[in-house]
């Protein structure tokens, strides 16, 4: 039975969240909080590999108490079971000290019932920095594979597993060993709209919650702002691009006027001295 | 086969939440489907929840639930293009606990409300629509939903899906509503610092006040405009007859444009930012417009009832009394394991003899005949408006002077007739 982990994370809607003009810093309480999208897709994954190989698809987060929402909007997707570490221990975690906490809960249930793939999104929304998964992959001592935008195979018994990974240029087909983790992109599957039964076990979930002395064998020095060497010198909002500019007249006086503007710009005709 | 509760509610507004809490309190199994994103997140009210029925399902809700103020002084307005009469009440006795009633954002209250069911064991699901029940032989026996595999089934469904509400339509409870049953409103949420709206209505800490205004406000047809203070924002909306708005060719935003823009209410609302725009109907036949509410296995409270006193500007508490009632009546149904229209009309009865069925009774003949004869909002409130005008200025002229050319200008003895007629129904519709 194959047994497939995916850590989530519930992120503020981007899309709406204000900054603070001062600071540059996110104005958490401005947005709502979301499954991060990525994750969805991450989950939505596992739960297809379940449905064709059959198995048992678990969730794990770590967060404050309200985020015991974006694991309901897992088992909705479908996922089975989920779980959550929740501690003020853990809090003002780094990458670095995220990825430990969530290898210690993933060891926990690992004892239960041994993992043989977890599947993380491609990065989170309000980070950006793609970081957590492969950390956890490098601690645990599997294979990380990030951008996977497909999998055409996981064989449980031969313990192997085929993906595709996006490349700028292509994508790049990669037989790997299982245990190994996934990092997948959003065009990896479409979420579809849940069907009722899900949603209503969903309203119903009570995910699994531990505190820092629930897991075992943790090096406190390790977890939350201690354990985060990551140092934000300086935050700025990027440069907002100039507004570009909206030409009057008829098609065809527009087009005499892009035609000049164009033929002004110099640089763009200067012949290359070298190279290509 | 999908699963069965002993009951679903289509709808986690007020009506609709109220019924839940009650029931799952009492250990009934209960799914609250709601087709918005969460509770509230779309449902529109000027603002003003009342205690006393509230507290009937949750005692000192107050101390915990998000409300904006408590309401410590009520305006009337009657408006004219250049001029206002104010009526107001402020009273301290208001200002304290158990209070009269509050200002709420309902996309706050509502969530609040519905996690409360929440904890007490109801199953409430979100961004799922109920396309309609599932009859058999007659019987409601469960809903069908928009989502795969998305039956459900139980002994009762309740539709708690407010005004217009196509479910109970499709039942053949009720026709298509029609212009004179329904107030179209428009309202604004308008962000506003703390310090500022205290000192501008004269509050203090998390005292807050509304204003009614009627008259010049909807250009003489039936409704009002509204201005409620909340914590760190304003609420402003109108609201007219649907048949009103149609007969003058006037959109509502229109009428709340003016409204923002009328030079005595203007400076209300200065240096404000827009937050919110919502749009919403309200039921306001009233009790002549009254849906069937019963049926096999099936029970409608709320504003998909029609359970609006629209004179008062009541609705929520309506809905919620309803919801108690009709949560009331399942639970001996459920005893006596017999889900009829016989068994469950008890409902009906309970809601005609609580405060709701009076009051809609009391007012039955209000909006109808405010409706038919527009000139009371048309020519007296600016007939008033003048005469008070006249009778504050100082220029000289007696006071007997006075009251003689205002006499005259009600205009002749049988216009003055007609009106004295006027006031005299208007009496009997809200005596
Ligand atoms: C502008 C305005 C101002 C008002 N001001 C006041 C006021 O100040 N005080 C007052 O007491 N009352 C006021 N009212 C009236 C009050 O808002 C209503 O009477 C009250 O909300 C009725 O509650 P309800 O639960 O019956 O319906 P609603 O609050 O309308 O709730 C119905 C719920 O059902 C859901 N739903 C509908 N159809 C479906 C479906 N098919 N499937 C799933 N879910 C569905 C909706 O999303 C909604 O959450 C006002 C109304 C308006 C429009």
């Amino acid at each position: 039975m194959l047994h497939i982990v995916a850590c989530i994370k519930q992120v503020p809607d981007t899309k709406v969240i204000k900054l603070n003009p001062k600071t540059n810093t996110m104005d958490r309480t401005s947005a709502p909080a979301i499954l991060n999208p990525y994750d969805a897709h991450a989950v939505e994954e596992a739960v297809r590999l379940k449905n064709k190989y059959g198995g048992i698809v678990s969730v794990l987060t770590m967060g404050p108490p309200p985020a015991v929402k974006a694991i309901r909007k897992c088992i909705e997707i479908g996922a089975d079971e989920g779980y959550m570490i929740s501690d003020r221990a853990f809090a003002g975690a780094d990458t670095l000290a995220t990825s430990y906490a969530l290898t210690k809960a993933l060891e926990k249930i690992q004892k239960d019932t041994p993992i043989d793939l977890i599947i993380c999104g491609k990065m989170t929304i309000d980070g950006d920095t793609g970081q957590v998964g492969p950390g956890i992959a490098r601690r645990l001592d599997m294979p990380p594979l990030t951008n996977v935008n497909k999998v055409v195979e996981v064989n449980k018994e031969e313990q192997f597993a085929i993906i595709h990974r996006k490349l700028e240029d292509g994508h790049e087909v990669i037989q790997t060993a299982l245990p190994c983790l996934f990092s997948v992109e959003k065009e990896i599957n479409e979420v579809p709209f849940s069907p009722l039964p899900h949603m209503i076990k969903a309203a119903r979930y009570k995910p699994t919650i531990w505190a820092v002395s629930d897991l075992e064998d943790v090096d406190k020095t390790q977890l939350g702002l201690k354990g985060s060497p990551t140092i934000v010198s300086k935050v700025w909002p990027p440069e907002k691009p100039k507004g570009g500019e909206i030409l009057d007249g008829s098609p065809q006086e527009k087009v005499e006027q892009i035609l000049s503007m164009v033929l002004e710009k110099k640089e763009l005709f200067q012949q290359h001295k070298e190279g290509v | 086969m999908g699963e069965k509760f002993d009951v679903i509610i289509v709808g986690a507004g007020p009506a609709g939440t109220a019924c839940a809490y009650t029931l799952a309190k009492s250990g009934v199994s209960v799914l609250l489907v709601e087709r918005g994103e969460y509770p509230g997140s779309k449902n529109v009210m000027g603002g003003v929840l009342y205690r006393k029925m509230m507290e009937d399902v949750i005692p000192e809700f107050y101390k915990e639930a998000p409300i904006e103020r408590q309401i410590v002084e009520q305006r009337f307005m009657m408006l004219d293009e250049q001029s206002a009469v104010t009526f107001s009440y402020k009273g301290m006795e208001w200002d304290q606990e158990p209070f009269n009633n509050f200002t709420v954002l309902r996309a706050k209250f509502d969530q609040w409300f519905a996690n409360k069911a929440v904890e007490q064991g109801a199953v409430l699901v979100n961004e799922t629509v109920v396309e309609s029940c599932i009859v058999e032989d007659g019987k409601v026996v469960g809903i069908r939903t928009d989502r795969p595999d998305g039956e459900v089934y139980a002994d009762v469904v309740v539709l708690a899906d407010g005004v217009n509400s196509l479910l109970a339509k499709s039942l053949g409870f009720h026709k298509e509503f029609r212009p004179d049953e329904v107030a179209l409103a428009v309202m604004e949420v308008l962000k506003l610092d703390k310090k500022i709206i205290e000192d501008r209505f004269s509050l203090e800490g998390n005292q807050g006040c509304t204003f009614e205004i009627f008259g010049d406000s909807t250009k003489g047809i039936l409704g009002t405009a509204w201005l409620y203070t909340n914590k760190s924002s304003i609420n402003i909306g109108v609201g007219a007859m649907l048949s009103g708005l149609i007969k003058h060719k006037i959109k509502p935003y229109q009428l709340l444009d003016y409204v923002k823009n009328h030079p005595i209410l203007r400076k209300y609302i200065q240096g404000v930012e827009q937050q919110e725009y919502l749009a919403h109907l309200i039921p306001e036949g009233g009790f002549h417009s009254m849906p069937q509410i019963v049926g096999d296995g099936v029970l409608v409270v709320g504003d998909a009832a029609q359970l609006v006193n629209a004179i008062h500007r009541e609705g929520s508490n309506m809905a919620m009394t309803s919801g108690v009632l009709a949560a009331e009546t399942i639970m001996a149904a459920k005893e006596r394991e017999d889900y009829s229209t016989a068994t469950l009309d008890s409902y009906r009865v309970n809601l005609l003899n609580s405060f709701v069925g009076k009051d809609l009774k009391k007012y039955k003949d209000a909006t109808h005949h405010f409706e038919k004869f527009p000139h009371y909002f048309e020519k007296y409130i600016p007939m008033m408006n003048k005469a008070a005008g006249q009778m504050l200025t100082i220029d000289g002229t007696p006071k007997k002077d006075k009251q003689k050319k205002i006499w005259k200008e009600m205009g002749t003895a049988g216009q003055k007739f007609s009106m004295a007629k006027d006031a005299i129904k208007a009496w009997r519709v809200m005596k």
